[in-house]
């Protein structure tokens, strides 16, 4: 049965091309440009470690004060160097890293090599088996090389290659910022986006991935100075980045892992014991106002996902019930304009359900060819996406099975729903009073 | 024409009459709110930076090993570094001027300070954008001064950003001197930058800050008399009249030719201002663009529409229409009745859109920090949506005013 109606499909939409090419085209742009948008929204929203963002924590400390809050009553985002310091020498979740960013130079071995600008990380030992971060060789650094300020290094593969070569370079010794590091560790392809660790200097996209990380303690030794943003609610008392270290400027992420509700419980409690250690030593001079967000919360609360994206992807769904609105018109025309066959299928005792039968088939074949037009439009429009976005995140959005899938999924669903009125107002038609008209 | 019967037909097709309106009214709803969206991008980027852009670039570079700065010694190293790099680039024979100066309107990064009236004022007076940079700063970038003096070379310290030295004159936008001294005798006054004392020796009619924010102190501006130490320095160059690309290329092989050891990579170590303020504008354009897209899709979907059901229902009034011609109807009569008849269904439906269009802005007020949508926009969208109605109602009804009155005597 079902081939055959959807040969009666056919011939009835062959009978008024305008009007079917005109649900078609309507479904065709309503799809794709939801799931444009939707491929940009999905790819800047998504959670860059699934397997272990609901234990991964950012705790906050209000070091500031009242007088610096806005009205929200939220403590900075980010640590200053004492307390960054404090928290990790208590060391009281299973794996930490306080985290700062670098900018040094690198000169290739190579001669005649020009020196490169290349972005990094200062970060401790634990933040590599936190973040499960895949290496191709060798590994992170040891504890003993944090303790030490050993001159060690861990470089991405695309830098690898640029200062050795193609090869395993771990053992090397390559110059940063004038100094000569041993790699110890060479990063399979990691460039996790949003770059989790570091939303807020990068607001949460960056393009190229880190292509360096050195001990913290030894970039802070060597002077590297801070590469992201720094933020004062008092300037520094004394001069250049050692005064930066006494202030109370924030410049330092740090990031926790708790491995069940327990240890976040203590975690919390311990955040507050220390701030109020401080307010009784009187450093600071009002109640702890800490915050402990898990990694999912952190990224909301810093409002990674652009406004734009969500603005752009709620209009294009505007778009689409437009579109699907036009549809349930335009079906209820063409349905209606053949209620004397309908007439005639039922007086010849076609039941309802029949008519519901060859009619929603109609509507799907509809919804099916909006479809496949929608995946054209959609490949164009993800290709296109580069020059309506800025690249960092145009570059994230891409095509593949799973929003092939959708977009024919929502085409055909969408196209179905818009057909149900219109169905259900034919199989309504009165074959009597059909038979008697005409 | 009295409208009752126009409403009396209308019973009759309840449905097709309600997908319409909603259609109309979701498409006003959207459309109006778009086009706010795109204005407000094309203000954004059309503001200008008070600066003179033609024949500007910006170099951006950091050495290799250079000195940390932390010590008098180093401080001095870098800072010979930087000069070297000035009295280079001022020789080349296709440059103008040549400035220190760590900002450039729109290039992205930047610094804030807070400017207060007085030593103990707990909350600054305003936020602002600081420049770094010589004596030659703004005259280079060719901000216009309106009051006072620039700085002059004895009064330029070096130190690095880090640095708590603070800098004894300042430099205004005309923006931040209303806002300190509202009624205009800003010249002169010592103010608070950072909490540190400084008097403002000049003022300049407009200096946007150094990154393309939309925050209300987005005019408001200082400049500093300070070359900025570090392993990073700047520079803003003015090419001579139409030479920026010879410049740009020769600056970039002057200053490799003098020191190799420094990064200064293709994609941002010399720009135009030309390509900062398209890099530092792209999201904005592209928005706008998306916006206006969806715009003439939407439009087009809803007119597509508006032809597709009112086709329908000429065809199932065709004898109705012929009847009407028999009793004496002229074509123009047919015609003016579809007319009315889409104008009244419009009418509901852009009525309802306004209020969506009203609802949705609320709602993306809260949400995304959307500014109130102006009364024209809505009045100029329920216009257009009106006459979009009658533009797409006008194949259908041409072709209801072509029945001839004799399919009357025919039977149905």
């Amino acid at each position: 049965m079902f081939g055959y109606y959807l040969e009666l499909a056919l011939r009835s939409l062959r009978r008024s091309p305008g009007l079917t090419a005109l649900m078609v085209l309507a479904i065709g742009f309503g799809v794709a440009s939801s799931m444009t948008t939707w491929s940009v929204f999905r790819a800047v929203s998504g959670d860059p470690i699934p397997w272990k963002s609901s234990k991964l924590f950012v705790p906050q400390i209000d070091m500031w004060g009242p007088s610096a809050r806005g009205s929200d009553g939220e403590p900075p985002d980010a640590l200053d160097f004492a307390d960054a310091m404090a928290l990790m020498k208590a060391h009281r979740a299973s794996r930490q890293s306080a985290i700062y960013a670098v900018s040094p130079s690198v000169v290739p071995a190579a001669t005649g090599a020009f020196p490169l600008n290349v972005s990094g990380y200062g970060v401790y030992n634990e933040f590599f088996p936190m973040l499960d971060v895949p290496f191709l060789y060798g590994s992170g650094w040891s504890a003993a090389d944090d303790a030490s300020r050993a001159a060690v290094a861990v470089i991405s593969h695309t830098l690898s290659q640029q200062a050795f070569g193609d090869g395993n370079s771990v053992g090397k010794t390559i110059d940063i910022e004038g100094r000569d590091y041993r790699v110890v560790g060479v990063l399979a392809d990691w460039n996790p986006q949003p770059i989790f660790f570091d939303v807020r200097d990068t607001g949460g996209f960056s393009g190229d991935g880190p292509d360096v990380f050195l001990p913290f303690d030894r970039a802070i030794a060597v002077g590297m100075p801070n590469d992201g943003s720094t933020n004062c609610s008092v300037m520094p008392a004394a001069e250049g980045f050692v005064g930066l270290q006494q202030s109370s400027c924030i410049w330092i992420a740090l990031m926790v892992e708790l491995d069940d509700a327990a240890a976040v419980t203590g975690y919390r409690q311990f955040l507050d014991g220390y701030a109020a250690e401080q307010q009784h030593a009187g450093r600071f001079a009002w109640t702890p106002n800490n915050r402990l967000r898990d990694l999912p919360a952190f990224l909301t609360f810093e409002h990674v996902v652009p406004r734009d994206t969500k603005v752009s992807l709620l209009v294009a769904l505007g778009l689409l019930i437009v579109c699907l609105i036009n549809t349930v018109g335009l079906l209820l025309a063409k349905f209606l304009r053949r209620s004397g066959e309908i007439g005639v299928r039922r007086a010849l005792g076609a039941p309802r359900a029949a008519i519901y039968q060859q009619f929603l088939c109609e509507a799907g074949v509809v919804g099916a060819a909006g479809g496949v037009l929608g995946l054209l439009l959609t490949g164009v429009g993800v290709a296109g996406v580069g020059l309506v976005l800025p690249k960092r995140i145009a570059d994230l959005a891409h095509i593949d099975l799973s929003l092939l899938a959708l977009t024919m999924l929502v085409a055909i669903l969408a196209t179905l729903l818009a057909g149900l009125y219109p169905t259900f107002r034919a199989s309504r038609v009165q074959p009597a009073w059909q038979l008697k008209s005409n | 024409m009295t409208v009752h019967p126009i409403i009396a037909a209308l019973k009759w097709h309840k449905a097709g009459v309600l997908l319409i309106v909603l259609q109309i009214a979701l498409t006003l709803a959207i459309v109006s709110n778009a086009i706010f969206i795109i204005s407000q991008r094309i203000s954004v980027i059309q503001r200008p930076t008070g600066v003179v852009e033609r024949d500007l670039f910006r170099v951006s570079q950091s050495f290799v090993g250079a000195p940390s700065g932390d010590d008098p010694a180093s401080l001095d190293k870098l800072d010979a570094l930087q000069l070297a790099d000035l009295g280079i680039l001022r020789q080349l024979p296709d440059v103008q001027s040549v400035a220190a100066s760590d900002g450039m309107p729109l290039q992205g990064s930047i610094w804030v300070g807070g400017l207060a009236l007085t030593a103990d004022q707990k909350t600054p007076t305003s936020a602002a954008g600081l420049y770094y940079g010589d004596e030659h700063m703004r005259s280079t970038l060719g901000a216009r001064l309106v009051a006072g003096r620039d700085f002059n070379a004895g009064e330029i310290l070096h130190h690095t950003i880090n640095s708590t030295v603070p800098s004894p004159v300042i430099i205004v936008s005309q923006a931040l001197a209303d806002k300190l001294y509202p009624h205009g005798d800003a010249l002169g006054k010592t103010v608070y930058l950072d909490s540190k004392p400084t008097v403002i020796i000049g003022i300049v009619d407009r200096l946007q800050v150094a990154n393309a924010s939309t925050r209300p102190w987005v005019y408001m501006s200082v400049m500093a008399p300070v070359r900025l130490d570090g392993v990073n320095a700047n520079y803003v160059v003015r090419a001579k009249p139409g030479r920026l690309l010879p410049a740009m290329q020769a600056a970039r092989k002057a200053l490799f030719a003098a020191n190799r050891m420094r990064v200064m990579p293709d994609s941002w170590g010399i720009q135009s201002l030309t390509e900062i303020r398209d890099k530092a504008y792209r999201a904005d354009r592209g928005m706008a663009l998306l916006m206006g897209l969806i715009c003439l899709i939407l439009l087009g979907v809803t007119a597509a529409g508006i032809v597709g059901l009112t086709s329908f229902w000429v065809g199932q009034r065709h004898r109705q229409i012929g009847i009407r011609r028999a009793l004496g109807a002229r074509r123009i009569d047919i015609l003016h009745y579809f007319h009315a008849e889409n104008l009244l269904i419009a009418g509901v439906g852009v009525v309802v859109g306004a209020m969506l269009a009203r609802g949705l802005n609320v709602w993306l007020m809260t949400q995304y920090e959307m500014a109130r949508l102006p009364v024209t926009y809505m009045v100029t969208g329920v216009l257009a949506m009106l006459a979009i109605g009658q533009v797409a109602v006008f194949v259908p009804a041409r072709r209801a005013s072509l029945v001839p009155p004799v399919v009357a005597t025919r039977a149905a």
